[in-house]
């Protein structure tokens, strides 16, 4: 049908998505994405209350001090990039 | 009749205006019927004089150097420098001086009658007179002598392009008068009007000389046109009119030009003569005195006048497309077809009309040709040509260059015939270069703005908006720095036009780049020692940025309000006034903080007023009635006090802008906190009724709403009894006009305030005055009638003893023999209704009734729509049980009534049967109600959208009553028509028949229906069943499993229409049965949506989408993400973006919900990264 259309449905949508931290696209690298899910289930850990309770009572710390690292550890949860392949 | 001394004629003839008639037809036979509208299509036609300023400045600067660009790298110092700016700037001030001082040196002697006139060079008496007269003429005055073309003054005037410093001497006279009033608005306009109007011409008799002086903007003093002839006497081009053989005109006139070229018609040269005849024996005799040799004309593109056959060959293409009118379209070599060509055009486009030999062309020529064609596309061509043309001239703008765009384009804008559409895409091209050039524009900076800035005056908004844009977009483009070095010569501009237009540029500049930037720079010039127009130009600025930036302007509020403050005390009156203007803009802007940057103002503004008068005290006070309410209560009371004398003395003047501003601040103070009621009623009321409630006022309608609005505001504070006893009296004033002026405040004020204020006596006067002026009104009017119907509205069940009179009123005016009057009747009973209803008169209904359905024959639509709206009104409130006349009745009149074309009439018909049909179905037989399903289904063509969706819905209240199997049928027939919005509509009228009557009914008989082998009934089946499953929700749970191997055919169908409304299906039932374990179902469905994920057309993919969206819903985010894990990282691009598309709408939709179900990815892990989640792999 109309370039019109297809023109914004599709790059709208992408658009739209591309405003968001956490979303991916087509060239995204594996160390990203899982960045992003590991930042993802901290912050759903440090969110959900009772979660938070019974990892802190598995590690024995206070909930107070998991929450702590665990916001700590959001910063880079799979350690440092990669290094860029030199081309 | 027969009268004895009845003459006998002489003959019999038409009378003699109809012979004159046919006489004007005869001579006007070629008259263009679109030339009128051509012209209004013209932006220079319709502008004032002032927007046309524009277009003349910008072409006396057309031949403008370009300035320099000294923020370049490497800046060379081409161009003209910001010094040479000044120094032009300054001569022209110098300039404009000098022909001031002419001029009142001139008026001097001339008013001491020193002045000896030469006689022949006199202009016109009355022209004289205007121009000594009183600076402002009556506009009549000027008409005058807009008929007679005097060639004396026609042929200075005539010229667009006027220097001081080259002048006529047989002009004198003439010039300097016109030299001598330049300053005054007026000026330009009179002597504008004193020549002959162009008029209006066919092409056929246009004589190439006025033509050519358009195009070319010759300087050179032209004849006066020639007034309009018919085609007969028209001489061709090139030739001296027949002066000596007076009426005598040559029957065959030998078109020179042509014979000229004819090699066996032309004259013969000398050379010839020399040959043919022998050198003794013959002598060249002298032409005789007044002789004067026919210049062969030199431009072969001015069409001439007469009949002329065209000659083949490229070499005439340029003279063709010259004489081809509008209406012909074109082809261009190299361009192809244009929507349309303009004779302007030609002379633009000159040199791509004909063929050249690209071959030996410099690359300067190529591309300037390159640009003329792809401007010519964009101009002129069709929308596909355009949007091509333009795209290309947008991604080759900087290897075109800044210099051979703006040559070519600015011209094109500053063309005399230029049009809306024209102007449009022209200054969408220089939008879409300018991002392109970027700095590259910045000689090119003033150029642009003289051609742009009369768009931020024109009249037409969305000119104005581009405008902004364009200058907005310049601005960041060539920089702060620049815009201001540029534009700095104009601020003091002599001409007040110049130095408008820049203003409001400098607004956008600031509006663009930010105040703060800007802000040091208005300091300086708001303090100009140097001239006051610096000044004036400076405080326009501020009052342009808030009026344009509106409360945007609240941060920086101070320093603008500091930048203007000391204009207050300005020695010159035009800057006093524009700063309090300026001052009223901003905190107009502000409102309703920002009462503290205004400090500083207050005292001089209060002192103001009592020392100005005139315009300057009309501004003091509009700032004033802007500053006002921004202040505390008590200060506002305080300064409403200091002012409302002023305002009283005021009330008196004649000048009319000041009674609006007076009105305005009136409204302002009366709105604020801190003014009593007791001080509004003792102080002002009395003063202000006197002043502006009289007739007068209610004849202008810009007054009209200005004291009806103050007035309503008033009574605010005032209370609805203090104004309403004023004015009620004056419902019965013999002018109609005042007494509209009366009504209208009086409903606006019970609107807002109601009526509990009006006590017996009061309520007995203004039922009496309302009914007084409603009977009285000769043309039937809005007013009137929401008067009336607020009022009694208002007074509720007060009205029941006057109701007699009232409806006694309608009865008489509903068999009124004016249409108009029964139709206000009927709109009337529709206010009343409920009120009568209320007052517990049923009689009175049943009589209103019983005679509005007498009038059901009624021919007039509009009044016929009136009326049965009435009936609709009273059936509201009286309900279908006690209905008179009953309900089995009313409704077989209806039902040819629907098959009325009009849009009111179908809209109160299906409203009223839409009723009874919820109401009262039952006492209507069923056949009845048939044909009426037959009769809505036309009605679900209307155009009108409520007129559809109360017909869907009526069909809905039809089959409950009925039982939807009829009512079903009728529509699934329905869906076999041929047109689209019929069968949308039925489906949906499906979805609603299901909705009142329970899914189970239908869903059957659309799944049979779907087996239709016909592709429209199976598309409506599957609409029909996508909104019968969005209206049902919940209850789709219990018909899953009987659509599924319905939905699976759809969803495999090789119909692409198919899919996607199967798609909605499956999307509206995923929604509707989440929770409900149908997942099973849903499991089955998604695997038959899911390939179609890879769609690329626009509705299938957005449908395809939103069922996976819907499925997330229903069957888990988890699953669903195991789905998109597949593909995530797929070799092929493709793949990976749709993927990952669905996986983000998947993201956004569930984030939190994902974590548990993103894979174990821990076997990637390398010695730099660990990709375990340890987190979750903890347990107790």
């Amino acid at each position: 049908m109309s370039s019109e259309l297809r023109y914004t449905a599709n790059t709208q949508l992408e658009h739209l998505h591309a405003r968001y931290t956490g979303t991916g696209h087509a060239d995204i690298t594996k160390y990203d994405w899982v960045t992003h899910q590991h930042r993802d289930t901290y912050a759903s850990i440090v969110g959900h209350a009772p979660l938070l309770s019974y990892l802190a009572l598995a590690d024995g710390e206070a909930t107070g001090r998991v929450k702590f690292e665990m916001t700590e550890k959001m910063l880079q949860p799979c350690g440092p990039p990669p290094k860029k392949e030199e081309d | 009749m027969s009268s004895p001394e009845r003459q006998e004629l002489q003959s019999y003839t038409a009378p003699k205006d109809v012979l004159d008639e046919f006489a004007a037809m005869a001579e006007e036979e070629d008259i263009d019927p679109f030339a009128e509208t051509a012209l209004k299509r013209q932006i220079l036609q319709r502008g004032s004089d002032y927007q046309r300023k524009g277009a003349e400045r910008a072409m006396e600067r057309g031949g403008e150097a370009v300035r320099a660009d000294p923020f370049a790298e490497g800046a060379t110092g081409e161009g003209d420098s910001y010094r040479d700016a000044m120094r032009l700037q300054m001569l022209e001030r110098e300039e404009e001086r000098v022909r001031r001082a002419i001029a009142d040196k001139e008026r001097k002697e001339k008013e001491e009658g020193k002045m000896v006139q030469d006689e022949d060079k006199t202009p016109p008496a009355e022209l004289l007179a205007l121009m000594r007269g009183d600076q402002t003429p009556p506009r009549d005055a000027m008409d005058l002598d807009r008929t007679p073309p005097k060639p004396q003054v026609a042929a200075s005037t005539i010229r667009r392009k006027r220097r001081w410093d080259v002048k006529d001497d047989d002009e004198t006279a003439v010039e300097s008068d016109s030299t001598a009033v330049a300053s005054g608005e007026w000026s330009d306009k009179a002597l504008e009007e004193a020549a002959p109007p162009q008029k209006k011409r066919s092409r056929w008799d246009e004589t190439p000389a006025s033509e050519t002086l358009i195009k070319t903007e010759e300087a050179a003093p032209a004849p006066a046109p020639a007034p309009k002839r018919s085609r007969w006497d028209q001489t061709p081009a090139g030739m001296p009119a027949p002066t000596a053989a007076g009426g005598l005109a040559p029957i065959i006139m030998p078109n020179y030009h042509a014979l000229s070229e004819d090699k066996n018609n032309r004259y013969m040269s000398d050379e010839e003569l020399d040959l043919l005849l022998p050198p003794t024996g013959y002598v060249i005799v002298t032409p005789p005195p007044g002789f004067e040799r026919v210049a062969p004309p030199k431009n072969m593109s001015t069409p001439l006048g007469g009949f002329q056959i065209q000659e083949e060959g490229g070499a005439a293409t340029a003279a063709l497309a010259a004489a081809l009118g509008p209406e012909a379209p074109t082809e261009i070599p190299g361009v192809g077809n244009l929507a349309f060509f303009k004779p302007e055009d030609a002379t633009y486009f000159s040199k791509i009309l004909k063929e050249e030999d690209e071959t030996e062309m410099t690359v300067e020529e190529l591309k300037e040709r390159k640009i003329m064609r792809l401007l010519l596309k964009i101009k002129n061509g069709t929308p596909p040509v355009r949007k091509t043309a333009l795209r290309q001239i947008t991604d080759k703008a900087r290897e075109f260059g800044a210099g051979p765009l703006f040559d070519k384009i600015l011209p094109l804008l500053m063309e005399r015939t230029l049009e809306d559409q024209e102007r449009h895409l022209l200054v969408k091209v220089i939008d879409r270069v300018l991002y392109k050039l970027d700095d590259l524009v910045r000689p090119y900076v003033h150029k642009i703005l003289v051609v742009i800035e009369p768009l931020l005056i024109d009249e037409d908004y969305y000119a104005r908006v581009e405008g902004r844009e364009i200058i907005s977009n310049l601005s960041k483009a060539a920089g702060l720095a620049h815009m201001i070095s540029t534009m700095r010569p104009d601020i003091d501009h002599v001409d007040e036009y110049v130095r408008n237009t820049t203003a409001r540029a400098f607004s956008v500049v600031a509006s663009a780049l930010g105040i703060p930037s800007l802000l040091p720079f208005l300091r300086a010039v708001c303090r100009s020692k140097k001239s006051w127009q610096a000044r004036h130009t400076g405080i326009r600025i501020v009052q342009q940025i808030a009026i344009m930036m509106g409360c945007a302007v609240l941060p920086h509020l101070r320093n603008l309000v500091d930048c203007v403050a000391h204009g207050l005390e300005d020695d010159q009156q035009k800057v006093r006034t524009m700063t309090a203007l300026a001052l009223a803009a901003l905190a107009e802007a502000a409102a309703p903080y920002g009462i503290e940057s205004f400090d500083n103002v207050l005292k001089p503004l209060w002192i103001g007023i009592r020392q100005h008068r005139g315009k300057g005290l009309a501004a003091f006070l509009k700032a004033i009635g802007f500053i006002i309410p921004l202040m505390d209560p008590e200060y506002a009371s305080y300064y409403t006090k200091e002012v409302t004398v002023i305002l009283i003395r005021e009330f008196q003047s004649s000048d009319e802008e000041m009674k609006k501003i007076v009105l305005k601040v009136v409204k302002q103070c009366a709105a604020t906190e801190g003014v009593t009621p007791a001080y509004i009623k003792h102080d002002i009321l009395p003063e202000f009724f006197k002043a502006f409630w009289v007739r007068r006022m209610a004849l202008d309608k810009r007054n009209f709403k200005q004291v009806v609005e103050t007035t309503v505001e008033l009574a605010q504070k005032a209370g609805v009894s203090e104004i309403v006893g004023r004015i009620v009296n004056d419902l019965k004033d013999d002018s109609e006009p005042y007494r509209k002026m009366v009504m209208e405040t009086i409903t606006q004020v019970v609107a807002k305030l109601g009526a509990s204020d009006i006590d017996e006596k009061l309520e007995e006067k203004l039922i009496d005055g309302i009914i007084y002026a409603f009977q009285e009104q000769t043309t039937e009017d809005q007013i009137m009638l929401d008067g009336f119907g607020t009022v009694v509205n208002a007074l509720g069940v007060r009205v029941k003893k006057y109701l007699t009179q009232i409806v006694s009123t309608v009865l008489w005016r509903l068999n009124n023999k004016s249409a108009k009057v029964r139709q206000q009747a009927a709109d009337l009973t529709t206010r009343l209704a409920v009120v009568i209803k209320q007052c517990g008169e049923d009689a009175l209904l049943s009589k209103l009734g019983l005679v509005l359905f007498e009038q059901l024959g009624e021919e007039y639509p509009d009044t016929l729509g009136s009326i049965i709206a009435a009936e609709g009104a009273i059936a509201n409130v009286v309900g279908m049980t006690h209905m008179n006349p009953p309900v089995k009745d009313l409704l077989p009149r209806m039902t040819p009534i629907l098959r009325n074309r009009h849009e009111k009439v179908q809209e109160a018909s299906i409203n009223l049967i839409g009723r009874i049909a919820d109401r009262g179905a039952e006492f209507v037989p069923a056949r009845e109600w048939m044909r009426i399903c037959f009769e809505l289904l036309d009605l679900l063509k209307a155009h009108k959208k409520g007129i559809r969706r109360a017909a869907v819905n009526s069909f809905g209240y039809i089959a409950k009553s009925l039982g939807p199997q009829d009512v079903l049928q009728v529509l699934l027939t329905n869906l076999r028509v041929q047109e689209r919005q019929s069968r949308v509509c039925s489906t949906v009228a499906i979805a609603i028949v299901a909705e009142t009557c329970g899914p189970f009914t239908c869903i059957p008989a659309i799944l049979n229906e779907y087996r239709t082998a016909e592709l429209n009934v199976r598309t409506g089946c599957l609409k029909a069943l996508s909104f019968v499953f969005e209206y049902v929700g919940p209850q789709s749970a219990f018909y899953v499993d009987s659509v599924v191997t319905m939905l699976e055919d759809a969803l495999t169908d090789r119909d692409l229409v198919h899919r996607q409304t199967a798609s909605t299906i499956v999307k509206h039932l995923a929604l509707g049965v989440a929770g409900l374990g149908c997942e099973d179902s849903m499991m089955h469905l998604m695997n038959l949506v899911w390939p179609n994920c890879f769609e690329t057309s626009p509705h299938v993919i957005g449908a395809v989408m939103d069922a996976i969206e819907a499925m997330r819903v229903s069957v888990g985010p988890g699953i669903l993400l195991s789905y998109t894990l597949q593909g995530l990282f797929h070799p092929a691009r493709k793949v990976r973006e749709v993927y990952w598309r669905i996986y983000n709408a998947l993201y956004l939709g569930a984030e939190d919900s994902l974590v548990p179900f993103y894979p174990d990815l821990s076997e990637l892990s390398d010695k730099r990264n660990t990709y375990d989640r340890h987190a979750l792999q903890m347990f107790l």
